[in-house]
């Protein structure tokens, strides 16, 4: 059977080759930081929990002290490139497709066919490890199809994910610290305080609430992937999902949507929002989030909607 | 009850309000919470180890960096930029309108990196929604060109965040499915990622209709009379 663990090998092998280039390169931060990352994949499994912990802290203070760099492997010029998407014309957007399509194809014959009996994945697992042997073919196809210089695969990956930086890891951090809050019982309290507050255990004010909490937690820290674990343990696990019995599914995705449109509205993203203002030199650095605003807030109440909607109404 | 682990929420706010580092924030956050908790340091250490070990899955997303890269050196951004090139001589309404779909499908596939104001929309987008504003209503005031570049940004945004998510292998999908599955809920990330498409089709409808509504409002507003400019 294949499970997850296969997958965190390919993975912790992607991640030590890059580890590997850094040091080839002198960037002794981006070799060290990739290169515990690959160690988590290859050997999490293996190491017990304490010394996954000092492994995370030893990451956390390369990130910490700035020690992680942008790089800059060698790669093709705007000129040549401009040349082959000429040359190669729409055809380039296929390997990136195979990757989507065979997960998604994938997931829907091994649940609907026969193929599914098999027990060949992991239960409930089969679509990421089918990203997983989908990437692998797209990456095969490309490199029959391109025949780039041996190493241009890696070094292209490294590129882009040097860009990403530290923040590769910060989802995954941020489930963790879901994790803690659940252990430490963040949750229970929270619930406790939330059915005092919240009147007549009414469903809809909670929903309202809960998206109201993303939203503006989100327009605080910049970030709807910071405010996701705390309002989950806040109002949307304890709440929505134990206390009303709502659809988990709606009230994690689409809250977290919810999220989104604080994002639109808030300077502290300032990637999406006072970035491009400054490129596009616009007098009011806040123009782009006034352009936003009329759209963010009528779609967080869709967003509200559809919660109270597909998540209770439908699902009870 | 005990109502100290709450502080850790409280760190997390207020530690990427201050822009802190995001990881030390969020591991500062998860440290005092344990020990808050009453867990004493080792078993803290051991939480983290363990949570953030059961959570890999959420980075391996990143192995598809090289399928992107490699198409990016033989010029996956040039051939993007092309095809939005190929819709000029359109309306600047009809122009953002095709960008926001363009932009919320190819999310929707797993392609985010193919926009973005530094990539897309300076260099290519903004320029043209300029040009062909500029084409159906005369020379436009400054402060209505600049609200043009700003729905401009404002557009490849609202296509990304809301194109997204319908991918399944994506941080913000599988940060969810970490989060409910600590808590006892265990999703697959294609049940989680089929709930972003009613939003993007709300998405597509709220800001597809601003941008037209933009446009004929600008349309009303020519021949160029900055007087009758509105805020």
């Amino acid at each position: 059977m294949i499970t997850y663990e296969w997958l965190y090998i390919l993975a912790g092998g992607f991640f030590a080759v890059w580890a590997l280039l850094s040091l080839r390169d002198r960037r002794w931060g981006n070799g060290a930081f990739w290169g515990l990352l690959a160690a988590s994949f290859l050997f999490g499994s293996h190491i017990g929990d304490f010394a996954n912990g000092v492994l995370v802290l030893a990451m956390v203070a390369i990130a910490g002290l700035g020690l992680l760099k942008r790089s800059d492997p060698p790669t093709t010029t705007p000129e040549e490139r401009l040349n082959f998407s000429e040359l190669f014309g729409n055809r380039l957007f296929l390997p990136a497709l195979i990757v989507p399509l065979t997960a998604v194809v994938g997931t829907l014959l091994y649940n609907y066919t026969p193929f599914g009996e098999t027990g060949l994945f992991e239960a409930r697992r089969e679509t990421l490890i089918l990203f997983g042997v989908g990437v692998v073919v797209a990456l095969v196809a490309a490199i029959v199809w391109l025949r780039p210089p041996a190493l241009a695969p890696a070094e292209e990956g490294r590129r882009l994910l040097d860009s990403i930086g530290w923040a590769a890891i910060l989802p995954q951090m941020l489930a963790a610290l879901g994790a803690v809050f659940a252990l430490a019982g963040v949750g229970e309290v929270i619930g406790a305080l939330a059915g005092q507050v919240i009147p007549e255990n009414s469903v809809l004010v909670s929903v309202i609430v809960y998206c109201f909490g993303m939203a503006l937690f989100t327009m605080i820290m910049g970030n709807a992937f910071a405010a996701f674990p705390v309002m989950a343990a806040a109002i949307g696990i304890p709440l929505l999902v134990e206390g009303f019995d709502g659809n988990p599914a709606v009230i994690g995705a689409v809250g977290m949507l919810a999220g989104f449109c604080g994002t639109l509205l808030t300077p502290m993203a300032a990637n999406f929002n006072i970035v491009p203002a400054a490129l596009l030199e616009l007098d009011d650095q806040n123009g782009v989030i006034r352009q936003q605003v009329w759209t963010a807030i009528p779609l967080w109440v869709c967003n509200v909607a559809i919660i109270y909607v597909a998540g209770f109404w439908l699902w009870n | 009850m005990n109502y100290w682990p709450l502080l850790g929420i409280a760190l997390v706010v207020i530690g990427f309000a201050l822009q802190f580092n995001p990881l030390l924030v969020v591991v500062g956050a998860a440290v005092a919470t344990g020990l808050l908790a009453g867990l004493d340091i080792v078993a803290v250490v051991e939480a983290l180890g363990r949570a953030f070990n059961d959570n890999r899955y959420i980075s391996v997303t990143w192995i598809i960096l090289p399928v992107i890269g490699l198409l990016e050196r033989y010029g996956l951004q040039q051939r993007a930029r092309s095809l939005i090139e190929s819709v000029r001589g359109a309306t600047m309404g009809k122009l953002l309108v095709l960008y926001l779909g363009f932009r919320q499908i190819t999310a929707a596939l797993g392609m985010k990196d193919i926009g973005g104001h530094p990539q897309a929309v300076r260099p290519l987008v903004a320029p043209m929604a300029e040009a062909a504003a500029t084409k159906s209503h005369g020379a436009l005031p400054e402060a209505e060109r600049q609200k043009v570049l700003a729905m401009s940004a404002a557009t490849d945004n609202v296509g990304l965040f809301f194109g997204e998510d319908i991918f399944f292998a994506i941080a913000s999908i599988l940060l969810i499915q970490g989060v409910f599955e600590a808590a006892g809920y265990p999703l697959t990330p294609l049940q989680l990622s089929v709930w972003a498409i009613p939003t993007a089709i709300c998405a597509f409808l709220i800001h597809g209709g601003r941008i037209l509504a933009m446009d004929r409002r600008m349309g009303r507003l020519t021949p160029p009379a900055s007087g009758e400019e509105r805020a």
